[in-house]
């Protein structure tokens, strides 16, 4: 099955950033497909590679960046809101890239599931 | 249908909106904070023991031990990891989170 | 807007997406990027149902004046909609009783619907997308 996933909130402040990212590791473990995650609201603030988290914490943006990696997924941002935000491009951690809203919308209609993780 | 809630019973009203607004035979998943509601002695047990009556109740066991809470989960709250939130996203047709 | 005209996926599929509001506005911004999800959508040409819950009744305030907080009014975008084909919204009876507000008091016609209405209404949808 294809499941999408919408993240609204950054990491470290709440926990859907986490929730979204050990749901999406179970998805792919139990053989379904993750091609893309949308990050919206704060959730944009995944996005930044500027992110340096103490040592004895997980690092929430390169964790993303390898799931991405290992297993081919689209990690889009949301444009208007990460301008919002100030996330540019500049800044985006590997596997990461901005794009518009209509990208969420195309996850809707495409995949199977769509499951949100915010505040 | 399945109806995903993660906040604190105590703080926000989306259990009972949820509880209110799903329809029978419906699953309701508490992560994050919403687990506490599935405890015995919690304020929202009942509420919870009263509407598995009509509604399948599963918790999320990592949420539950990460706040203590592994040992006190209320009898009808069915506990599950997170293999068992991907299989029941992927057993109902839609899903619904409560933000 | 027509430069939004023509965003087709190009699956030819149409789904039933509901859009739930349960917050109130500009206390958190939830309300106003939900909202341009809404708007967004309405150009892939699928069946939209904008549903107000909760808080979210807010959203629908008459008389909404934002000036002295320095932040955009939205609410008049909710009366653009229709512009957009997004005519199927819907208010929780419930909602507005538990907040002494009736239709009246909102700044757009709206269908509302009572507990057992809106439980199917959910039910039904392919997407449900809360903010």
């Amino acid at each position: 099955m294809q499941f999408g996933i919408l993240v609204n909130e950054g990491p470290y402040n709440h926990q859907a950033s986490d929730s979204a990212y050990l749901f999406a590791r179970a998805a792919i473990e139990k053989g379904h497909k993750i091609p893309r995650i949308f990050f919206y609201h704060d959730g944009v603030n995944n996005s930044t590679r500027m992110a340096e988290p103490p040592q004895d914490d997980r690092n929430v943006t390169t964790r993303w960046s390898k799931l991405a990696q290992d297993h081919g997924i689209d990690l889009v941002v949301c444009v208007a809101a990460a301008l919002r935000r100030g996330i540019k491009d500049e800044l985006l951690a590997p596997g990461f890239r901005i794009s518009g809203l209509g990208q969420l919308v195309e996850m809707g209609i495409q995949y199977d599931r769509l499951v949100t993780f915010g505040d | 249908m399945l109806h995903i809630v993660n906040k604190s019973a105590s703080e926000r009203s989306s259990l009972e909106s949820c509880l209110r607004l799903a329809t029978q035979g419906s699953a309701v998943l508490l992560i994050e904070d919403a687990v506490y509601a599935a405890t015995t002695g919690n304020a929202a047990a009942a509420k919870i023991q009263a509407a598995a009556a009509g509604l399948k109740i599963y918790a999320l066991g990592p949420d539950l031990a990460a706040r203590g809470m592994a040992g006190r989960v209320l009898d009808g709250v069915n506990v599950v990891d997170y293999g068992g939130f991907v299989d029941l996203v992927a057993e109902h047709s839609n899903c619904q989170s409560w933000l | 807007m027509s430069d939004m005209d023509d965003m087709d996926d190009g699956s030819g599929i149409i789904k039933k997406f509901m859009f739930l509001n349960r917050k109130a506005p500009h206390g958190t911004v939830y309300a106003l990027e939900g909202l341009e999800v809404v708007l967004i959508t309405a150009a892939f040409d699928q069946d939209v149902s904008l549903v107000f819950t909760d808080d979210g009744v807010y959203q629908l305030m008459k008389g909404i004046d934002t000036k002295g907080i320095e932040v955009k009014d939205f609410s008049k975008t909710y009366r653009a909609l229709e512009g957009y084909d997004i005519e199927k919204l819907y208010v929780d009876r419930t909602s507005l009783d538990a907040r002494g507000l009736t239709e009246d008091d909102l700044i757009v016609d709206v269908t509302v619907l009572a507990d057992d209405e809106m439980a199917n209404l959910m039910a039904e949808q392919d997407v449900v997308i809360s903010f």
